[in-house]
């Protein structure tokens, strides 16, 4: 039984092309993907971001729990602070990334859609400490609001100087009357916020958002450019870039990983995968010429197979075929001419940071 | 709802198929063009080349999906639509017009009869 989320109505009213994905029906696409991927890049466009994943964990040793469940340090974590983090298997292979909440009264983890159940499974499996977990996913109303006029458009709704929300920090608040859990967070690259809502105040929480963004034409932006959006920061997608098959310092995820803050799941196997070197990394290329590169086709160097594409598509900003892949080292280097293997192989440079670098985000 | 113009036939394939004399006028259905949205690249077959039906002769690619060209009638292609080359979007935007993908030089115009009637196709997308 596929699940909708509170705003499927509104979807299905603005024209949405509903598809499945991760067990709910979503919209892939409203406009079409190149547009929506604009009006995020340069306007203001909202996301239902429903599907993720909530899971609470209360208790008075909620802190040093995280700590031991994920690889960045939630010690550091400051009142309503939030933290980007991995959550690792014993064998240093990723359950999955997510955000890490640090509330009044409660830790929030916000995993992936797909993940969700595999997800509780996992924290109730290796639960120790004097705490307790719950999975509130089902109760919640989620969306994301980026793009550069995501805070003129938000201001309107909120009593609070937006200004002074900084990026990843959170505030239980109210938005007009309606209690909601805001946070300056998003995966798009723009600057933008996340809204957490009961799920029965969630089609007046879009209703507020959407008047109060007309008239910066606010749009609703589907799946397909919240991939594109992501893709061009480069940030990881669970299920193409990382699984439970990598590990995060070959994914570049090292820098949410804190091996001095002490124990946490994971941090045996991947110390000694630190010591002995690791063999891959996840690189970003663009394509010389024409072309598209699609997942799972094989990267070549001119002595064969060195990896394999784990996200490709067509970068509406930089207005070219451009990828994500996994490639053994020394192949790794920035400048490196390689090949991808599909129909037609086609000829790829290796290239530095994230595909655009004109982000809003602060 | 896609448009299915008359004055054409089609193919299972999402194709339209114009025939001019002895030659055949080939592009994207409007319900293609629509399922596939922003088309980003065309990769037609080259000017020469023998195509015989339901073989791949080409690639169109949009942001998400890519999809085989294909011959409606068997023959040769002799002249391809480099203004989509350049701007596939065209496509989205006249696919029965400016957005046509290549010309054939038919084989056995009795082949014509084994396409579809826009009556046909209609039922066929009706289906999807």
């Amino acid at each position: 039984m596929l699940k909708k989320t509170p705003f499927y109505e509104m979807h299905v009213k603005n024209g949405g092309r509903i598809v499945e994905f991760a067990g709910f029906l979503m919209p892939v696409q409203f406009e079409g993907i190149i547009h929506e991927h604009r009006t995020v890049r340069t306007g203001v466009g909202v996301f239902d971001v429903s599907h993720m994943g909530e899971i609470e964990i209360l208790g008075k040793d909620r802190s040093k729990f995280a700590n031991y469940l994920t690889t960045n340090d939630a010690s550091k974590l400051e009142l309503n602070q939030v933290q980007y983090a991995t959550m690792l298997y014993p064998d240093a292979g990723i359950v999955d990334d997510l955000l890490v909440y640090n509330l009044k009264d409660r830790i929030l983890l916000i995993v992936n859609a797909a993940n969700t159940d595999k997800d509780y499974q996992w924290i109730v499996n290796n639960k120790k400490y004097d705490i307790d977990i719950k999975n509130i996913s089902d109760d919640i109303g989620q969306l994301a609001i980026q793009g550069p006029k995501a805070e003129f458009t938000m201001q309107k709704l909120f009593d609070l100087d937006l200004s002074t929300l900084k990026y990843y920090w959170a505030t239980e608040v109210k938005m007009k009357d309606i209690p909601v859990l805001l946070s300056r967070t998003g995966y798009t690259g723009e600057d933008g916020f996340e809204v957490y809502v009961d799920k029965k105040y969630a089609v007046q929480c879009w209703q507020m958002i959407f008047d109060a963004g007309a008239e910066h034409n606010i749009k609703p932006i589907g799946l397909g450019a919240r991939d594109t959006l992501r893709f061009e920061m480069r940030y990881c997608l669970y299920g193409n870039d990382i699984d439970k098959t990598t590990n995060p310092l070959e994914a570049g995820l090292g820098w949410v990983v804190k091996f001095d803050k002490g124990d946490f799941i994971g941090r045996d196997s991947l110390l000694k995968i630190e010591e002995a070197g690791i063999k891959r990394k996840l690189i970003g290329f663009e394509v010389i010429g024409k072309g598209i590169p699609r997942p799972h086709q094989e990267i070549h160097a001119e002595d064969g197979k060195i990896g394999f594409v784990t996200s490709g598509t067509f970068s509406p900003s930089m207005n070219k075929g451009m990828g994500i892949g996994y490639v053994e080292k020394p192949h790794n280097k920035v400048g490196t001419r390689i090949k991808v293997i599909g129909k037609t192989p086609v000829d790829a440079e290796i290239i530095k940071g994230p595909f655009y670098k004109h982000g809003t985000h602060k | 709802m896609a448009n299915i113009i008359e004055g054409v036939k089609y193919t299972k394939e999402h194709e339209w198929v114009k025939i001019e004399g002895e030659t055949a006028l080939e592009g994207l259905t409007d319900y293609a063009q629509s399922e596939l949205s922003d088309i980003v690249m065309v990769e037609p077959p080259e000017v020469g080349r023998k195509v015989k039906v339901g073989e791949p002769v080409g690639t169109i690619e949009a942001v998400k999906a890519v999809n085989d060209l294909y011959a409606g009638l068997n023959g040769e292609i002799i002249e391809i639509n480099e203004k989509v080359v350049n701007d596939p979007s065209i496509i989205n935007k006249d696919p029965y017009g400016e957005g046509w993908l290549f010309k054939i030089k038919v084989d056995d115009l009795k082949q014509v009869e084994t396409l579809l009637t826009p009556e046909q196709y209609k039922a066929l997308i009706a289906k999807q």
